[in-house]
């Protein structure tokens, strides 16, 4: 019957794919300019006042191995021991939030779902407050471990009591979970730092999420985690599209629901856990992200996923730079998202109806 | 190269649907919690046929379709693909065999019906395998098909009824499988789009695919399948050509309701009027 069909003009255009076209290019180069825009100038922004030349001349000299470590007097060491790994933590603590939002958008199918807002990030939080009381951890790699161990916990409990009941899963309801075991955890959280002095000064900035005062040691100790959550993260794109139609349709379509989601939760768990325990609990970056990408490129997760590790770093970074330039003795950046994101959650929430992904 | 040639070309590089697969279910028995749904049910489903299940509400239906898609793992028995266990067949390659149009649909915010239909070529892909001119062409012929070639480029979320099931029917196209199971394909619909979407079918069945749907509307199943299996009670109480199984005695046993059975003067084929209640 299809040799009946009149040819259409259609039929020799490009598919209208939203992955083809000039857009995502666009995309792609305005993100990476702002990248390597912000990048820069977060360098030359920061307490003291360090003239941009000095600034400059120490970050050529270093690159040219002209600094070694030894030799470095207190504003060499301030630049590269503060503001290069603030910066450096800045682009990934930003990339895992941005990557952290999409999967649990995704896996979810719920256009509210944020590691903020399903209190995953209060539950890292949490662990490590705990944590410190209890055992006296520090920054470093238990730290870590802590705050990831907190960020499954809760996410799986968020999950298990969110979508369980007979009305199913709702938006509402699986938010409405994450806030309500995000305030509990939070709750018990300030309860300790207040009881306890010794860990409410470890906690202190690292509580509103804040990039202060990070050094290499951070970084490397939060690193290695959010690689194996973004190599997870890089296999699911396309079961993430299965998925997006509804898990009847995905399994029709050859790919396993089940499977998919227990990826996707160890991916997220391992990058919101390593960002949290890097930077405390930065809110709405997950959130506003996935929203920004989706109107941009469309709902492919072929896109969303990497383009996310470009568009979230962006977000952070100017979150940070902000921060350090409105008041003049520094917001938290996590102060400075939650400005931003507010709104952004209460247009989403506002307009007409909040569809299911 | 004219639009013409390569339209062609296009249309030649699709792969020739296989036929011969056969779907069958063998002392089938679902059920959820205690209550089992399926008693031992045993059912051929002819190949190249417009198979409709028909049955009162709760008589099992759609828990039958939704194990011969094996959304659904049955408690006894088996659903047979060419004799072998689906449960046993890789579940990407079931997927190029199987297609599905779920029940209830759901479409990603803001996406286009090209990018929905795409996405239907899921089980033709893998992390080695891109997208390529055979998807291309794959999806071209769906939207061909479907007559949803002119929406390609607009958003889901602002088609009509019909016109988005129409949509979804030609992302299940797209999968290029020789079975497609429909459950209740028409539900939500106007007539006339009910009536779009039913002669989709049968033109799909007419091009060599064999259809399995739910259907609510006994008339519509009796004047489009090819094949009628009527249920009650997690069995079947009937099956064959609607022309042959079509009677009043089969109303009353399925539905429990007298009627009268004329033959519908459109198209020839049995036609139930349920009788009032007081006359």
């Amino acid at each position: 019957m299809t040799a009946q069909t009149a040819p259409t003009r259609a039929d020799a255009a490009p598919l209208p794919l939203a992955s083809a076209g000039a857009r995502r290019l666009v995309v792609v180069g305005c993100g990476l300019l702002l990248l390597l825009g912000l990048s820069w100038i977060s360098l030359f922004v920061g307490s003291g006042s360090i003239s941009a030349g000095t600034v400059s001349d120490t970050l050529s000299r270093w690159a040219a191995g002209d600094l070694p470590a030894g030799a470095r007097d207190t504003t060499e060491l301030l630049i590269l021991e503060r503001r290069v790994p603030r910066t450096v933590l800045a682009i990934v603590v930003g990339a895992a939030l941005g990557l952290g939002g999409v999967l649990m958008q995704a896996l979810t199918r719920n256009p509210l779902a944020d590691p903020g807002l399903l209190g995953v990030n209060a539950g890292a939080y949490a662990a490590v407050v705990f944590g410190s009381a209890t055992m006296g951890v520090t920054i470093g790699f238990a730290h870590v471990w802590l705050a990831i161990a907190g960020a499954f916990i809760t996410a799986v409990a968020v999950y298990l009591i969110g979508t369980s009941g007979y009305a199913g899963a709702s938006s509402a309801k699986l938010v409405l979970t994450g806030v309500a075991i995000g305030a509990l955890l939070s709750g018990l959280s300030y309860a300790v730092t207040l009881a306890m002095p010794t860990v409410f000064d470890q906690v202190r900035f690292w509580s509103a999420g804040s990039l202060q005062g990070r050094s290499w040691d951070e970084l490397n100790a939060v690193l290695p985690f959010m690689m194996i959550g973004a190599l997870i993260a890089a296999l699911l794109p396309r079961a993430l599209n299965a998925i997006s139609l509804g898990d009847d349709a995905a399994v029709a379509l050859g790919a396993r629901p089940g499977l998919t989601k227990v990826a996707g939760l160890a991916a997220v768990t391992l990058l919101c856990g390593a960002a949290t325990a890097a930077a405390g609990p930065l809110s709405f970056i997950g959130l506003m992200v996935p929203h920004a990408l989706r109107m941009l490129l469309g709902p492919d997760h072929r896109w969303l996923v990497p383009l996310s590790l470009l568009a979230a770093p962006v977000l952070v970074l100017a979150a940070d730079i902000l921060a350090r330039l409105v008041v003049a003795s520094e917001l938290p950046a996590g102060v400075v998202t939650a400005f931003l994101g507010a709104p952004v959650l209460i247009w989403l929430t506002r307009r007409k109806a909040v569809k299911n992904l | 190269m004219t639009i013409t040639e390569v339209r062609e070309e296009a249309v030649a590089e699709l792969p020739q649907l296989q036929t011969e697969h056969r779907l069958a279910a063998a002392d089938l028995a679902c059920g959820y919690d205690e209550r089992s749904v399926l008693k031992e049910l045993n059912l051929q489903i002819p190949e190249e046929s417009f198979t409709v299940i028909i049955g009162p509400n709760a008589c099992g239906k759609s828990t039958l379709l939704r194990s011969l898609a094996r959304l659904i793992r049955p408690a006894a028995g088996e659903v047979l693909l060419d004799g072998d266990a689906i449960s046993s067949v890789p579940t990407k390659q079931l997927a190029r065999t199987i297609g599905l149009l779920p029940q209830t649909s759901l479409a990603p915010e803001g996406i286009t019906v090209a990018d929905l239909v795409s996405r239907g070529r899921h089980p033709h892909q893998s992390l080695l395998r891109r997208w390529g001119r055979e998807d291309e062409a794959a999806v071209r012929h769906a939207l061909e098909v479907t007559g949803t070639t002119e929406l390609a480029s607009r958003a889901v979320d602002e088609l009509s009824g019909g016109q988005r099931q129409r949509a979804w029917i030609a992302m299940t196209l797209a999968q290029q499988t020789p079975i497609l199971l429909l459950d209740e394909p028409t539900t939500y619909l106007d007539i006339a789009h009910q009536i779009e979407v039913l002669e989709l079918c049968t033109q799909l069945q007419r091009d060599g695919r064999t259809l399995v749907a739910v259907l609510h509307d006994l008339n519509q199943a009796l004047r489009y399948a090819t094949h009628l299996v009527a249920m009650r009670e997690g069995q079947i109480i009937a099956q064959g050509a609607p022309e042959e199984i079509g009677t009043a005695e089969l109303v009353r046993e399925v539905f429990g309701i007298d009627s009268l059975v004329i033959e519908d003067p459109e198209t020839g084929r049995p036609l139930v009027i349920p009788r009032a209640a007081a006359a």
